[in-house]
């Protein structure tokens, strides 16, 4: 029998996201949309209204006597660890208890019949804290010789002495803030007690194995107590890898010690008080190169906004270490970093990791270069690539993979961007109000944990006798279309339509101790792990087929939703039937770790990366040199994706990406007032793109010839994460704007984000 | 006549009555809690997010309209009279996804999915009104909502692509105006309606006569609109509010008369009502009027309300005190008129006694004035001003002859740059005398650094603005615009 028909929903093929009809419908399911059972209550947290001090009493009777409240739970009503730390630092209490270390940090949470009961009773606690003097920016807090929250990294490669004999040398200061995560579905857990220790919580977290270990750990019982569900989250860009533990303990908690239902879901200005944030950075650069603007050597110090404790900013800072070449070598270099401890929430993983801050200030680096030189930036850039003067990155792994310079000519001729560049100096040279910028920049960013043991990941995939397939494993679903991957994956591997395969909720009960869907690892591990999954059941199928049809396994095949065997041909439903009657095993779980990874922190070497993904983008903009405001007219981006699992899902990261890392430059903007307090808390006062902030022309291609060289899924690349860096072009074109007012002979040194504010700022200091 | 009991609306084109609503009950919470319509979602609670965009139907003399408003922010008692639609009504009996559904999908629109069906309430609306809308007014249209998955591009390429779908006309929210309005009509009772729960109460007078005398027996009311403020205090600061007494559906404070002297606006008229008839009187407040809150913002809130909350940064206070703008206030039968830069006395007083409400805004028409009102804010859209100003000179042979000028932004209250004005006032129309105008503003104010903007930047911005004003009065290319 000829076959020509394709299976709907293949590896590679364009494919709707799975839940986009129920998106659209408002069918789709959040936590917040679980129906309660009967008795349901609801949890709220009271936070401080101090910044630093040490806390004299908390005084909750009006708190407790208030309409419809059941009780409070304070760090005494604790069985297990008062503590959430997701590294084992045990330096984050759920609750304070004798000292307040930021503003918005959990003293109690109350439990009422209602969820407004709850809120409103939180008001009316007394707590009495002695203030003591408070730091929240990452300068102030090391000059006042605040800690390091976690021991820093040094990244060290060459003979820094001998690379800073070069002809040309700046130091500079640069100060890149933070982001919150904004996601529009705000914190939630949802508690439900059952027998013994048991409880189940219903969440909207990355991390369902990490909250699952901290439930137990704060409720002193053994992890097999607890399960952890999350169907799907609505938004979680790192923001919902740690800060769930918070939530889900004190559902928990409240949950057994009431023995009802508990939900707690904080409003927007408690979620953004009283979870992390983006870090922010003090970054001190120092860079010396030649007369051709080759880089020789490179100093760097990365202060970051770590807050009050350690939380993932470890790793975050590491991060914006071995992002600090970005696509360039660096003969001589000395990267540090200084995770300091501020009086601020403690900040934790946000869409790169830290990278984005490390590649931002690499790019500044290559910006003052080229002023200083007159030179187009691009120049700069192209003459520093990986590959130019050398392939050793700081923390001494070696580009292999590199497709930069391909990538990038191929985005400069698509792009047009000679010819563009020379109509904005031409429209500059006129002078005028409205100036205008472009630029080019490139990303290279490094996919995997740093923290090797996280590479690994499992998937279970059953196969009914109906030939119906279900599809579990440990990513979660936040909107990026994994569990569709994912389900791709496994309809090619069966070769069956994509309908066919049930997509499932992630739960700690079916495959334990996963990771994070994090560092843009979700497809990678868990489509290698389901993949693996299949090939166990089909490895059994063909065996059995072998034996029961006397045939080799060459003659066994699986063609678009029938199996051939020898000369006879089954639909695969009858053919699973079959199977079933002869009692193959037909479910299996997969197990996928990363190879060839490793990584010695102490030395500062190894190879912590299985292979890069590369980006690039040029974007134009138009900046209003009386007020700063600025419209972005073109973006042009050219994204490696590898061999792309589903091509339209990931020109959707792209995009989303790229305008969420463009908000992060130009209006998002968090602002502490002088009691410590973070002002910029909802939507109200902290502005994120709107549709009308997006480039005018925005122009996003993947780079189809790409693919990956490692045995990856598929030999696709994760998406997640890098693209977020490529509206850095946005951020330097709006600093050759700003430049233009003084004919580009100083570098404008824009700090980000780059507000109108800061913008006009700049153009005033540069007209000085 | 007997006072009604019980609010009374369409939900879904089902008919709803309640007979407990406390002033402070948000639609939201009624949708999500009492009637589990889960579709409906809570983003921000404060009118900011778009991810609870339901559609209200109300009639008015022309009809019946559709309006996207913030559940979050709504009061259910305002409902009184209203058809609510939420995302769960769109598909239609035959349960298919509407055409506005179905582009989404077709372009990929969702990703988390959290914030779609405030988008997709948003472009239904848009497509009721506009079905092949360019990109500039889809951009107007979904200024109300935010995604932080998508960058937004495909929403737009579903936003252009909802006519290949299918027709508005055949919408089934079109297809059944008739019954609905009639279904509505049957609402109405033209009687006063007071509600409570608890010790909670609204009061929604039956027209603003009787607005006047509730407020003349109920002096320390609290006088709610478009609750687009009001609904923060509520939401955010958990304030009681009874009584409450709404005016929002009051007909009668919705008039816009246009005069040849001036334009009458009712205290009620939302921003959005007043949308064309402002661009059409005061062509340099088109692009302005834009730029305030977003569309379902723009759909509740009231000119009126935003005078007379007070607030130092409204949007419409300082160009409408340099057009000239009075205020006419009203307590029992008793009328007053005042220059609206007189009511704002100091930050959080206003010039209204207890049981005197804001009745009309008075907006005078002149075509020979040389006007120009810009608005500074981080963002571009949604987004409340660092500064606001307002510029209106007379000249007269190349002379000032009179100059109002005011900010929003610089000062506790919505003020006047009088030293500006009086540097202008008989000096020569020039660049020289603008920007010796600018200078004195540090004179007129010494503005605030907050969260928006610091103190220098908004005095070097408000300076400046006095060159795009120069600068545009020449012709020349001193803005931005997005096209």
């Amino acid at each position: 029998m000829k076959q020509t028909v394709e299976i709907k929903g293949a590896a590679h093929q364009d494919l709707q996201h799975d839940s986009a009809v129920k998106h659209v419908s408002g069918r789709a399911e959040y936590c917040d949309d679980i129906a309660e059972p009967a008795g349901t209550l609801h949890a709220y947290l009271g936070t401080s209204n101090v910044a630093h001090g040490r806390i004299s009493s908390i005084g909750l009777s009006k708190v407790k006597e208030a309409p419809g409240v059941l009780g409070v739970l304070v760090a005494a009503d604790i069985p297990g660890e008062n503590d959430v730390s997701p590294t084992g630092r045990h330096d984050e209490p759920v609750f304070a208890t004798d000292t307040i270390e930021f503003w918005g940090q959990p003293i109690f949470a109350v439990v009422a019949e209602s969820r407004d009961a709850a809120r409103r009773a939180a008001e009316l606690a007394k707590v009495e804290v002695e203030e003591l003097p408070h730091h929240v920016d990452v300068a102030e807090a090391m000059a006042a010789g605040y800690p390091h929250i976690t021991e820093p990294l040094k990244l060290e490669r060459g003979d820094l002495a001998e690379g800073q004999t070069a002809a040309h040398r700046i130091a500079g200061q640069m100060r890149i803030g933070g982001q919150d995560h904004m996601y529009l579905e705000g914190h939630i857990a949802f508690a439900i007690p059952g027998e013994d220790d048991d409880v189940v919580v219903h969440c909207s977290t990355q991390h369902p194995s990490e909250a699952q270990h901290m439930v137990a750990h704060v409720l002193g019982v053994p992890s097999n107590a607890v399960v952890v569900n999350v169907r799907r989250m609505g938004g979680g860009f790192g923001g919902k890898e740690s800060q769930m533990n918070l939530f889900c303990a004190v559902a928990a908690l409240a949950a057994k010690t009431w023995n009802r239902p508990v939900k707690i879901r904080p409003d927007r200005d408690q979620d953004m008080e009283s979870t992390g944030k983006r870090h922010d950075f003090v970054v001190d650069y120092d860079v010396a190169f030649d007369d051709a603007g080759r880089i020789q050597a490179v100093e760097g110090q990365f202060a970051a906004r770590c807050g009050w404790s350690s939380d993932l900013s470890g790793p975050v800072t590491d991060r914006a270490l071995f992002h600090a070449d970005n696509a360039y070598f660096y003969p001589h270099v000395r990267l540090t970093s200084r995770p300091m401890k501020t009086n601020t929430v403690s900040n934790t993983a946000f869409r790169g990791f830290g990278g984005p801050q490390g590649v931002v200030a690499a790019e500044r680096m290559i910006e003052e270069i080229a002023y200083e030189l007159g030179r187009d930036p691009l120049e700069i850039r192209k003459a520093n690539f990986y590959g130019v003067q050398g392939d050793v990155t700081p923390y001494h792994q070696e580009v292999e993979d590199n497709i930069l310079a391909r990538l990038v000519d191929d985005l400069e001729a698509r792009s047009d961007y000679q010819a563009r560049r020379k109509a904005v100096l031409a429209h500059n040279a006129k002078g005028g109000i409205i100036r205008k910028g472009i630029s080019l920049t490139p990303v290279k960013f490094g996919i995997s944990f740093t923290a090797t043991w996280f590479n690994q990941a499992g998937a279970l995939v059953h196969v009914y006798n109906d030939g119906s397939i279900m599809l579990n494993h440990g990513g979660t679903e936040m909107g990026q279309g994994l569990h569709t991957k994912v389900a791709q994956v496994v309809a090619e591997a069966f070769q069956v339509d994509v309908t066919r395969i049930k997509i499932t909720k992630t739960t700690t009960e079916k495959v334990p101790n996963t990771s994070a869907t994090a560092a843009s690892s979700g497809t990678d591990l868990n489509g290698m792990a389901a993949l693996n999954a299949c090939d166990q059941i089909k490895e059994r199928l063909v065996a059995w087929a072998c034996e029961e049809w006397g045939v080799s396994e060459g003659d066994v095949a699986f063609l678009p939703n029938q199996v051939v065997v020898g000369s006879e041909s089954f639909a695969f439903g009858d053919f699973i039937k079959r199977a079933y009657m002869a009692r193959v095993q037909l479910w299996a779980a997969g197990f996928y770790k990363t190879p060839d990874i490793h990584w010695d922190r102490a030395r500062g070497q190894g190879r912590p990366f299985y292979y890069y993904a590369y980006g690039a983008a040029v974007g134009e903009v138009s900046v209003d040199t009386l007020t700063g405001e600025y419209t972005v007219d073109r973006a042009d981006v050219l994204h490696d994706v590898g061999r792309s699992l589903n091509p339209v899902l990931d020109v959707g990261q792209v995009e989303g990406a790229f305008v969420q890392g463009l908000g992060w430059l130009t209006t998002e903007e968090l602002w502490w007032d002088d009691d410590g307090r973070l002002r910029t808390h909802a939507p109200s006062t902290y502005k994120i793109p709107l549709a009308s902030d997006i480039p005018r022309i925005f122009n996003v291609e993947l780079a189809d010839w790409s693919e990956n060289r490692e045995l990856t899924i598929k030999r696709s690349k994760a998406v997640g994460e890098p693209p977020f860096m490529l509206p850095i072009c946005v951020f330097e074109a709006l600093g050759m704007a700003v430049a233009s007012v003084k004919d580009y002979a100083e570098c404008p040194r824009l700090d980000a984000p780059a507000t109108p504010e800061r913008v006009l700022m700049a153009i005033e200091r540069l007209r000085r | 006549m007997q006072h009604r009991e019980e609010i009374r609306f369409l939900l879904n084109g089902r008919d709803v009555a309640l007979r407990e609503v406390a002033a402070e009950d948000t639609l939201l919470d009624f949708l999500r809690l009492e009637r589990r319509l889960m579709g409906t979602k809570e983003g921000c609670a404060e009118g900011d997010c778009g991810a609870c965009t339901v559609l209200v139907g109300r009639l008015s003399e022309t009809g019946l309209h559709y309006e996207v408003v913030n559940a979050c922010i709504r009061f259910v008692a305002s409902l009184d009279g209203c058809h609510i639609v939420t995302i769960e009504h769109l598909s239609g009996p035959d349960g298919r996804l509407s055409p506005v559904q179905e582009a989404m999908v077709a372009h990929h629109a969702s990703q988390c999915g959290f914030c779609t069906p405030g988008f997709v309430m948003s472009l239904y609306a848009l497509w009721m009104q506009n079905a092949q809308p360019i990109e500039a007014e889809i951009e107007t249209a979904i200024q109300g909502n935010l995604c932080r998955c998508t960058g937004y591009a495909p929403i737009i390429r579903a936003a252009q692509a909802m006519t290949e779908f299918g027709s508005a006309t055949e919408a089934h929210l079109n297809r059944e105006r008739e019954a609905v309005s009639a279904q509505l009509l049957a609402l109405r009772d033209g009687r006063r309606v007071v509600v409570s729960k608890g010790t909670s109460r609204t009061i929604l007078p039956v027209d603003v006569d009787d607005l006047a005398q509730v407020l003349v027996a109920e002096p320390e009311a609290m006088i709610v609109a478009g609750s687009t403020d009001v609904g923060l205090w509520v939401t955010k600061f958990l304030r009681n509010i009874s009584p409450a007494v709404l005016v929002g559906h009051l007909d009668g404070l919705r008039q816009i008369t246009v005069r040849e002297d001036a334009v009458v606006l009712g205290a009620g008229v939302t921003y959005s009502d007043a949308q064309d008839v402002i661009a059409q009187h005061y062509p340099h407040l088109g692009a302005y009027w834009d730029r305030i809150a977003g569309w379902q913002v723009r759909n509740m809130g009231t000119i009126g309300g935003n005078i007379a909350n007070g607030s130092p940064i409204g949007d419409t206070p300082p160009v409408l005190i340099a057009l000239g703008a009075r205020l006419t206030l009203r307590k029992g039968d008793v009328r007053r008129e005042i220059a609206l830069e007189d009511f704002f006395v100091a930050y959080g007083k206003q010039d209204r006694a207890q049981g005197e409400f804001v009745e009309a805004i008075t907006i005078p028409r002149s075509s020979s004035g040389v006007m120009a009102a810009y608005k500074i804010s981080k963002r571009r859209d949604e987004d409340i001003s660092s500064v606001a100003v307002g510029f209106n000179l007379a000249c007269e042979g190349g002379v000032v002859t009179s100059a109002r000028i005011a900010f929003g932004g610089m000062a506790a209250t919505p003020k006047r740059a009088s030293a500006a004005e009086a540097t202008l006032v008989g000096q020569p129309f020039s660049e020289d005398v603008v920007m010796a105008a600018a200078k004195m503003l540090v004179e007129d104010f010494q503005p605030l650094s907050d969260m928006r903007a610091s103190s220098a930047y908004r005095m070097t911005v408000a300076q400046n603005l006095f060159r795009r004003f120069w600068m545009e009065h020449s012709g020349a290319q001193a803005r931005l615009e997005r096209v």
